[in-house]
């Protein structure tokens, strides 16, 4: 299995306050599987994807991806596996706004540096549609660019599995299509995706489904 | 890609964070050069006055102690040469010496190479007696044939008494007065005809009633050819705690039958006062150098001051800049931490960010200072622009550029380490 969350619970403590964001929930992305998670807001979509992407540690059960327990690693050895096994795609990009294109795709060669990364760079850029805007910054694309570019940056390292935090929420019917397709294909040559959405249009690109309410997956 | 080229891309993406870091440094390291600089300016031109005020004062003391020389010279001859047999108790109380040496003994010192402590040789023969023309009134009669020169000493100073001629004779205050004698006048004396060359004005010693005649005269007058009884001299500048061992040693060492005295209230006189021109002499190049470096401390410490501030000033600026931009770049540190960049690589991107900020800071800090040497070097009474930019200076300069980025390496420490400390989860849910 390429991603197995078992049991897993989180709660999150502000002042006096505690929110059980996870409730022993459990979930398997197998490689070629594309997943949706769909749930209402606050229902733990968000969290579970970030403890799926070894970027926040639950407060029991396991979380194993390429059937390692990521979080029985220490936090430099978990940047590491992350860097070589795991993409993410968000809402807000996050491109970096004084980089071109192709040095943002590139900004992930600063964890796992590679040999050919700029040939793998134009590879990318082509299969998204962006080998015209290689070297233009973020503020000089449309939207739909900059997800497609935060998209390659996911890419970029080969990672088996791709995280993506409402990958459309901010795209246009049009653009939104790409980004599932490129999903989609993705899938399709053997890698996974977890994919948290609101949309249910998105989630019926995917090929399974799973809900969630109140922490738990049901 | 490598942290340089993020780095790089960033600085010139935030120009004005940049911008304004950069200026921080720059007038923190432009202080600094510019402080160099200006003490090095001070310290020229204080040396420089030093020099001036030395050589003034050198020439002062000399006009002093020249003056204090003259002075002191009106009190007469101070070191007394006198035969080894002499009895002092006798020679005190007669007031002249009853033993003799050979005239010789004079022209053997005069023609010493190193006689170092005394000048002015007067040899005399001297003795107590009466003028038998004026009811046989004591007098005090000194023979002398005037000073011999040093032969190996140039010395261009006056004599203390003048030679007196064969046939002539000097009087006394008292002599004179009261037998109302003038210069011209024929006298009689001990049966001998004398002119009278000079009449001294009232010394109120026993020059006042001493008769000077020449040496051979008063030898042939008492019987004593080619003796002397005397040789007086004037001692050196000397301020040796030992003058009148150190003139007994070089006197005795040619002269070994002669014992040397000195007549102390007249050498303390002379000695202190010479002493005293060249103590004042220094004190005064002390205070002036004093008052030089006490300048100096002035400037530094007002300077040490203000520069301690520009650099807290600009280390808390530095600070405080780069912890904007972390905060600026929380998303950017969030996604880099998700795609696996180690906790490590985040804090170079702000040391390194730090550094460079540092080291061209600080070469713009150092042209800065260059500036201000350049017009402190253009002022009339300043040091020349290479006197001030000296080799010192230039080392320190080029110092200053790893010191400025440790400093700036030093103030973005904390924003960096906080950097690191981000959580990419909170971060990127709160993005």
């Amino acid at each position: 299995m390429l991603l197995a969350i078992r049991n897993i619970s989180k709660t999150y403590r502000q002042r006096e306050r505690t929110v059980a964001a996870l409730a022993e929930a459990s979930l398997t992305v197998a490689a070629g599987e594309f997943v949706a998670l769909q749930g209402p807001s606050g229902c733990g979509k968000s969290t579970m994807l970030l403890a799926a992407g070894a970027l926040l540690a639950p407060d029991a059960g396991t979380v194993t991806v390429c059937e390692q327990d990521i979080y029985a690693l220490n936090s430099e050895h978990r940047a590491i596996f992350r860097a070589g096994h795991i993409g993410f795609v968000f809402q807000q990009f996050h491109l970096m706004p004084y980089l071109s294109v192709q040095d943002n795709i590139l900004s992930a060669t600063l964890a796992q540096p590679q040999a050919g990364a700029l040939a793998r760079v134009g590879m990318l850029a082509e299969t998204l549609g962006l080998t015209a805007r290689l070297l233009h910054t973020p503020d000089q694309l449309s939207v739909g660019e900059r997800q497609r570019t935060a998209l390659a940056r996911a890419l970029m390292n080969q990672p088996k599995l791709i995280l993506a935090d409402e990958p459309t929420g901010n795209l246009d019917a049009d653009n939104a299509a790409v980004v599932l397709r490129f999903l989609k294909d993705y899938a399709a040559a053997g890698g996974g995706v977890l994919m948290v959405t609101h949309d249910a249009g998105a989630a019926a690109g995917a090929q399974r489904i799973v809900r969630m309410q109140a922490g738990r997956v049901v | 890609m490598r942290l340089p080229t993020l780095v790089l891309r960033e600085l010139s993406y935030r120009k004005l964070n940049f911008v304004l870091a950069l200026l921080a440094v720059a007038a923190a390291v432009a202080g600094l050069v510019g402080l160099l600089v200006i003490l090095t300016d001070h310290d020229t031109r204080t040396a420089r006055s030093i020099a001036a005020q030395e050589t003034q004062v050198t020439q002062r003391a000399k006009e002093l102690e020249d003056d204090y020389r003259k002075i002191t010279k009106g009190l007469g001859f101070n070191v007394l040469i006198l035969p080894k047999d002499q009895n002092m108790a006798d020679f005190l109380a007669e007031g002249y010496a009853s033993k003799t040496m050979p005239e010789s003994y004079v022209t053997k010192l005069a023609e010493a190479k190193d006689i170092a402590t005394i000048e002015h040789l007067l040899p005399a023969l001297e003795q107590r007696t009466t003028w038998t023309e004026h009811q046989d009134r004591a007098v005090r009669m000194v023979g002398v044939r005037g000073q011999v020169p040093f032969v190996y000493k140039q010395s261009e100073k006056k004599p203390l008494l003048d030679p007196v001629n064969k046939g002539e004779i000097v009087l006394g205050y008292e002599l004179h007065h009261q037998y109302g004698l003038k210069v011209g006048q024929q006298i009689t004396f001990r049966g001998q005809a004398f002119k009278i060359s000079k009449a001294y004005p009232q010394r109120g010693t026993q020059d006042d009633i001493t008769v000077w005649i020449s040496l051979a005269e008063a030898q042939k007058m008492l019987d004593k050819p080619g003796q002397i009884n005397a040789i007086w001299a004037l001692n050196c500048n000397c301020f040796s705690a030992d003058r009148l061992a150190e003139m007994r040693a070089e006197i005795t060492r040619y002269l070994p039958d002669t014992q040397v005295t000195e007549l102390s209230s007249n050498a303390m006189a002379r000695a202190e006062a010479r002493k005293r021109a060249h103590t004042e002499a220094q004190q005064q190049l002390e205070f002036a150098k004093k008052d030089g470096l006490r300048q100096r401390a002035d400037i530094e410490s007002l300077g040490s001051l203000l520069l301690l501030l520009v650099v807290l000033g600009g280390g808390v600026w530095i600070g405080l800049l780069a912890l904007g931009n972390v905060r600026e770049r929380l998303g950017e540190i969030g996604i880099l931490r998700a795609m696996g960049v180690r906790a490590y690589q985040i804090l170079g991107v702000f040391l390194l960010r730090a550094l460079l900020v540092g080291v061209l800071g600080a070469v713009v800090g150092v042209g800065l200072g260059l500036l201000v040497a350049y017009g402190v070097a253009r002022r009339p009474d300043a040091a020349q622009f290479n006197e001030l930019v000296n080799a010192r200076i230039i080392v320190l300069m080029a110092l200053t550029i790893p010191a400025a980025a440790l400093l700036a390496m030093l103030a973005s420490w904390i924003p960096a380490v906080l950097a690191t400390k981000q959580d990419p989860a909170l971060v990127l849910c709160r993005e």
